[in-house]
């Protein structure tokens, strides 16, 4: 059986509205490094190929229009990036893939922030790509300069995303490998005809390159995508690695992988991941009543994009086996609430997927790309020897 | 009661992109391997500097229309790397040299307050302004702004951010389970910001941070960088590294404080400072003059003249006397450096120099360049810089590093046990933010 790979979500106290009422939530440490350090530690002991770190540039809101004024939830959120890059000294082999969005940022400054995580961590470094079609982002910036699409239509900011993910690969890929040379005789450091400028010319940006910073570890860092539909998923297939769906049940998960999979596509082919939000416990009947009880906390039963999965640890890893014979390759869990459903997911799943021969029993590879079976991909500009 | 001696304040720059940081060396190492950041961090920590900082580029230097190749290129996003550093020191604070011009202020802001919730209140933010269109050709923005708006958006985006950075109360986080109050009612404002460079309405995405403010550093020096600094900054990092020009900076800046209701020691002065060690002022004069030949090989000698003369200058011989032609004014031959102000003057005085002092180019550029500002033993250097700070020169200094990562292993070692030993350095972290570190008071809230 081929094994699957498995990521997590990290959110807040965990992806329930309600979880950081929970008794082992610690809400007052939400805004500390050590907190996350802990969360990050508990995945890695149990092998997962990385985490996910959610962001975005509003405040969390139950409206979709801007601030709401609930005080019962979680507000507030670090830069993900920069909190990626604070785990990685504290880590040593689980990927670390902190969202960022493409609809109001500077493509090259989130480019050299990814190629910089790639190097502090060793080349463990992904990305989740993220628009931000909110009206209340777009007043965060108060451009007037020049023209941008937000809060424009969904396929524009599609589209934007499409292209900052593109220059994101060109600048990684605008320094060779061995342009630094260190030449003394010459004087020279680097061989600039190893340093190439990219171009770009867009509908929103032109980014002339090269990169400030050199090739990251892993050449290309993991692009990974959420989509709910076709158009998304046509971007995921045009320039991400991972593409990460939301199927309810088996007959979903086996369609959203034939329409993925129809899609042209160049290069490895995409990974497809289900997204799952979880709760778990050991005794039959608990984790229901606990997602039950959370509910009542927050006056409304609980909503979300991804199936929302409540049972034993060795039933969610039957489904996952079910899921994976309908083609998901991997699965990006959502922890109902932290640590504990974190915690049935690194002492729970992963022990019942292992004795199912379905999960590594360690690291077999030191970069994200090595976990996810990407190949360390050639520099486009590297010329190909034939000796 | 004995009377304390003014303390001298101290920071290591990461050894930056010119020929300051000497690569040709066999003790070189990476210029963006973690493991040299994280050394040269720690090493800072263990002399119980105040910060550690970072320069930024945003685009790779030109000169005659290609990528300049002499010097070390390729360095880390400012922020990220600093991030992660947090992880691996405890006290040390952490500066990220950040322009304004391609930076949105939300973005801005909440990226600077999250180093500084990570790092427990270490996060200082170097506010650069460009407005050069070569380094805007990377940004969506591109090379729009005036020059004369560089200092009016940088201020702008400064008062921004700080309301932003106030606009959660400082009591906002309940956290109470119980309750379940995760929010204090009122605990989060809404920013309302209306101004010609900046509409922002919304709210902040974080909590107050430890600071409240990052600690903000200015570095430039015209009369608007210079006020923007007096009426916005709690650090200058300055070029004046000399005792007479560091005076006149200094009571300058200083003077200009009362403006805006400031105490004169609301403002530390921080000029960038080089330096050669050894056991004995000859040695030490013997390893300066060494270090300068590594920073100015041939081939760097000849690309300082053409930043000069704006002409092609690569048929002359080093080792022989400087061209008799003239600059071509205007040659624009270089990018992505503050450019050359009068060119015809500095060939003037370098011309003069040279005919004094019989000076081949290579040695002529060595002794108008980059000299370091500190020769002498560990004894008379700590006298010198006690000096500075006494005689209000300086409040402390920005210690830039030749070589990467082991560039200040000495100086640690030998240097600060001698300041320490004079009291005028700290032997402990006295408190555990920069804000402490550097004697400034955490700001109230403006709203
Ligand atoms: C000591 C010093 C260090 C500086 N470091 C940087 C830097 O790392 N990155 C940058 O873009 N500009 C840097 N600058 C440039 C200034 O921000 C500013 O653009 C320049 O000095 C012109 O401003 P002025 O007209 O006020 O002098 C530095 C300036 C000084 C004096």
């Amino acid at each position: 059986m081929t094994a699957l790979h498995l990521a997590v979500a990290l959110d807040g106290a965990g992806w329930h509205p309600a979880a950081w009422r929970e008794p082992t939530a610690r809400p007052g440490d939400l805004f500390t490094a050590a907190h996350w350090a802990k969360l990050v530690g508990e995945a890695e002991r149990g092998l997962l190929d990385f985490v996910t770190l959610e962001d975005a540039l509003s405040l969390q809101s139950s409206r979709q229009d801007g601030p709401d004024d609930r005080l019962d939830q979680v507000r507030g959120r670090f830069d993900a990036v920069l909190l990626a890059a604070a785990l990685a000294p504290l880590t040593s082999r689980i990927g670390l893939v902190p969202t960022a969005t493409t609809t109001h940022t500077e493509p090259f400054h989130v480019a050299m922030g990814i190629a910089t995580l790639d190097h502090v961590s060793g080349g463990r470094a992904g990305w989740r790509a993220q628009i931000s079609p909110r009206p209340s982002e777009a007043r965060h910036f108060g451009r007037r300069e020049f023209p941008g699409p937000a809060p424009g239509p969904l396929d524009d900011l599609l589209a934007e995303a499409g292209d900052a993910v593109e220059v994101a690969r060109r600048l990684w890929d605008s320094w060779e490998d061995d342009a630094e040379i260190r030449d003394v005789a010459t004087g020279r450091f680097i061989d600039r005809d190893k340093l190439h400028y990219i171009d770009f010319d867009g509908r929103w940006f032109g980014v002339k390159g090269p990169s400030i910073t050199p090739r990251p570890p892993q050449g290309q860092p993991p692009v990974t995508v959420l989509a709910h539909e076709r158009a998304p998923y046509e971007l995921a297939a045009r320039v991400a690695d991972v593409v990460y769906v939301t199927p309810h049940d088996a007959g979903q998960a086996r369609a959203v992988v034939e329409e993925i999979r129809g899609i042209p596509r160049e290069g490895t082919p995409l990974k497809i991941f289900a997204d799952v939000l979880v709760f778990l416990d050991g005794e039959p009947g608990r984790a229901a009543a606990r997602k039950a009880r959370l509910d009542e906390l927050d006056r409304a039963e609980l909503v979300s994009d991804a199936a929302v999965f409540t049972g034993t640890p060795d039933e969610l890893a039957e489904l996952l086996l079910d899921w994976q014979r309908a083609g998901i390759e991997g699965f990006r869990l959502r922890p109902g609430a932290v640590p504990h459903d974190l915690k049935a997911i690194t002492r729970g799943v992963v022990p019942a997927l292992c004795r199912r021969g379905a999960f590594r029993r360690e690291y077999e590879a030191a970069t994200l790309r090595g976990l996810l079976g990407l190949p360390h991909p050639a520099n486009r500009h590297a010329k190909v020897t034939t000796s | 009661m004995t009377v304390s001696r003014k303390q001298v304040h101290l920071a290591a720059h990461f050894p930056g992109v010119n020929n300051t940081t000497v690569w040709s060396d066999p003790r070189s190492g990476s210029q963006i391997d973690f493991e040299s950041f994280r050394h040269l961090a720690r090493t800072a920590e263990r002399g119980r500097f105040d910060f550690f900082f970072l320069a930024e580029g945003l685009r790779l230097r030109e000169l005659k229309g290609r990528i300049h190749d002499l010097d070390v290129v390729g360095r880390p996003e400012s922020l990220t790397v600093l991030a992660a550093l947090s992880a691996v020191t405890e006290r040390l604070g952490l500066a990220g040299t950040i322009n304004v011009t391609f930076n949105e202020p939300y973005e801005l802001a909440r990226r600077l307050a999250s180093l500084d919730h990570l790092s427990g209140g270490r996060a200082a933010w170097n506010v650069v302004t460009t407005s050069d269109a070569f380094t805007g050709e990377n940004f969506r923005r591109g090379g729009y702004l005036d020059p004369a708006d560089r200092y009016l958006r940088a201020a702008e985006f400064v008062e921004l951010a700080r309301e932003l950075w106030d606009s959660w109360r400082p009591d906002a986080l309940a956290a109470d389970q119980e309750g379940g109050r995760f929010v204090r009612h009122g605990g989060i404002g809404d920013v309302r910001h209306r101004g010609p460079q900046f509409d922002v309405e919304g709210r902040f995405t974080l909590p107050r941070s430890p600071q409240g403010h990052p600690v903000i550093i200015q570095a430039g020096d015209s009369d608007e960088g210079r006020e923007f600094a007096a009426a916005t900054a709690d650090v200058i990092f300055s070029r004046h590294g000399t005792l007479e020009e560091g005076r006149a900076f200094y009571a300058d800046v200083k003077r200009r404080l009362a403006g805006y209701g400031r105490a004169p020691d609301s403002l530390k002065i921080m000029p960038g400072v080089t330096y050669a060690l050894g056991d004995t002022e000859e040695e030490a004069a013997e390893n300066a003059a060494e270090i300068r030949r590594q920073q100015v090989s041939p081939q760097t000698a000849i690309a300082f003249l053409e930043q000069v003369w704006g002409r092609d200058m690569s048929g002359y011989d080093t080792d022989g006397p400087l061209p008799d032609v003239d600059p071509v004014v205007g040659g624009g031959l270089s990018q992505g450096r503050v450019p050359v102000k009068d060119p015809l003057a500095v060939a003037a005085k370098w011309r003069a120099l040279a005919a004094e002092k019989k000076l081949s180019i290579r040695e002529l550029v060595i002794e108008v360049t980059g000299r370091q500002s500190f020769i002498g033993t560990p004894q008379s250097v700590a006298a010198r810089i006690d000096e500075f700070v006494t005689t209000d020169a300086a409040d402390g200094f920005i210690l830039v590093p030749h070589l990467t990562p082991g560039g200040l292993d000495d100086f640690v070692a030998k240097v600060v046990p001698i300041l320490q030993e004079r009291g005028v350095f700290r032997t402990e972290y006295t408190g555990t933010t920069l804000r402490d570190h550097l004697g400034l008071e955490t700001p109230g809230r403006t709203s």
